[in-house]
């Protein structure tokens, strides 16, 4: 079915900065403004400000919140605070990645579950049809929240500066709710793109004022082009290129998310197998001469035998070495190992290497 | 507002070529590198390859995307600009000055079914 594509709530403030738009995830977003160099560089040395008001957000509540979510996701609910967050994903029973999220433990009884924009259908419909045996309400959010991103090493400083609030004590992957302007907004020291920074969850009012508040300071608008290089060259992985129903998360190197000493979860069987007998995997290339390997290229071994494809890749903006993350046989998987990959009918040599290409800047 | 040059010749998938004794000089012009956004890499030809008029004989990248470039007419690859090798970029800071390549063995005739700078400018009006 043909879905009319949506906006997020800054939509004319995009349009109004002359920013490229392209659809992406169901929603019309503003790919880059000033370009996607500068945009990385801003975040990477400065501070940025994204909008990702496309992600989606689910409250799950009730008095067996925590059991369910916890079935349903890779990462230990049981373990944590109040105030605190948790990466993983969940899983298919066969492995496959549904979607890979944060979980903000709100209270005893109350999770909110940030997904990605392109499953949100999908990840509802997955969790209503697993929730039969549990006594849980599940809201779909996405329509009420809007989500900014303000990202890089002067975030912290920024933030503190422009909203007069003060977000130095929230450690990293922790939240706040912070009374503003007549609302609860939700704070958190968390990000995609190997920076320090913060994603701010507020109603589409707060967004569109907090948005001018950055931009009127001169803070600079980041779209979803940077987005991408940025947490590219910090290993982070984007569903549907490095997870998929197709990729779970031991292929994709991401095995600390999913913790197999929980009684149960959905998936555990089928990663129990994965452990044991790993077919491909993730792995980071580098190209011993210049050019762009992008998703999708193929990769081949020393005798021409195709052995994978590229999921990520780019020269990257902060080193300036041509690399890319991709999806190989695990015989082909070892570092040092020497790969083809195939770009316009030539063959390019590459040796893999670690899949990060960016030492990661976080405050811990 | 795309920036279009007097005297050069475009093509529909907009590079301009520029005949002067013989030899032909191709790039690409300053609309095709605003749609690109930040070039990074600039595939070209060896010296010495034949091209021909409409075929693939390199590509242009950016951040995002990879651009094929299509040669405006047929010639033999005399000269790629090795600047564009270290410093891509030039592509985004001037694309006229800014050439790909060079071409020799051209014919003038080829120049037709091209446009002029005024239809080409027509293009974006």
């Amino acid at each position: 079915m043909e879905e009319e594509i949506k906006r997020t709530c800054l939509y004319d403030k995009h349009i109004a900065l002359n920013a490229k738009m392209s659809p992406f995830g169901g929603f019309d977003m503003p790919i880059q403004y000033s370009g996607i160099t500068n945009e990385h560089n801003a975040v990477r040395n400065d501070v940025g400000i994204f909008d990702v008001s496309h992600m989606g957000q689910v409250m799950i509540t009730g008095e067996q919140a925590e059991e369910f979510v916890d079935y349903i996701f890779t990462n230990d609910v049981t373990s944590i605070a109040e105030g605190k967050i948790l990466y993983g994903m969940m899983l298919m029973q066969n492995g496959g990645t549904v979607d890979d999220l944060l979980v903000y433990k709100m209270g005893p009884n109350q999770y909110f579950l940030v997904i990605n924009a392109a499953n949100i259908d999908k990840d509802l419909n997955w969790i209503i049809s697993q929730n039969k045996n549990f006594k849980v309400g599940v809201e779909n959010m996405s329509d009420y929240y809007g989500e900014i991103a303000i990202q890089g090493p002067k975030s912290e400083t920024v933030l503190e500066k422009l909203t007069g609030l003060k977000v130095s004590d929230l450690e990293f992957y922790t939240f706040k709710e912070y009374a503003y302007r007549g609302e609860n907004i939700i704070i958190s020291r968390t990000g995609y793109t190997g920076e320090d920074g913060f994603e701010i969850y507020g109603s589409h009012a707060f967004t569109q004022y907090a948005w001018d508040l950055f931009i009127q300071a001169g803070i600079t608008p980041c779209g979803l082009g940077c987005r991408d290089t940025l947490r590219f060259e910090a290993g982070l992985p984007l569903y549907g290129h490095e997870l998929s129903e197709e990729i779970n998360p031991i292929m994709a190197g991401l095995g600390m998310f999913v913790k197999m000493d929980k009684p149960n979860f959905i998936g555990k069987e089928a990663i129990l197998h994965y452990k044991e007998d790993l077919t491909k995997k993730i792995v980071g290339l580098e190209l011993t001469e210049k050019s762009v390997p992008r998703a999708g290229y193929e990769i081949y071994n020393e005798d021409g035998k195709l052995v994978g494809n590229v999921t990520t890749g780019y020269i990257s903006i902060s080193s300036g070495l041509p690399v890319c993350m991709a999806l190989v046989k695990i015989d082909y998987s070892t570092l040092g190992t020497t790969l083809y990959v195939k770009i316009r009918n030539k063959n390019f040599a590459a040796t893999v290497i670690r899949k990060q290409f960016y030492k990661k800047n976080y405050k811990k | 507002m795309a920036k279009v040059i007097e005297g050069l010749f475009y093509s529909e998938s907009h590079e301009w070529v520029k005949i002067e004794d013989g030899i032909a000089t191709v790039g690409i012009s300053d609309f095709a590198q605003k749609e690109l956004g930040d070039v990074v890499y600039v595939d070209m030809p060896e010296i010495g390859a034949t091209v021909t008029k409409g075929s693939e004989f390199g590509a242009v990248e950016s951040v995002k995307a990879a651009s094929d470039l299509y040669s405006p007419v047929s010639g033999t690859v005399l000269q790629v600009n090795q600047d564009l090798t270290d410093s891509p970029e030039l592509l985004n800071q001037d694309p006229y000055t800014n050439w790909i390549i060079r071409l020799e063995n051209v014919d003038n005739a080829d120049l037709a079914g091209l446009m002029d700078a005024a239809t080409y400018q027509n293009k974006f009006n």
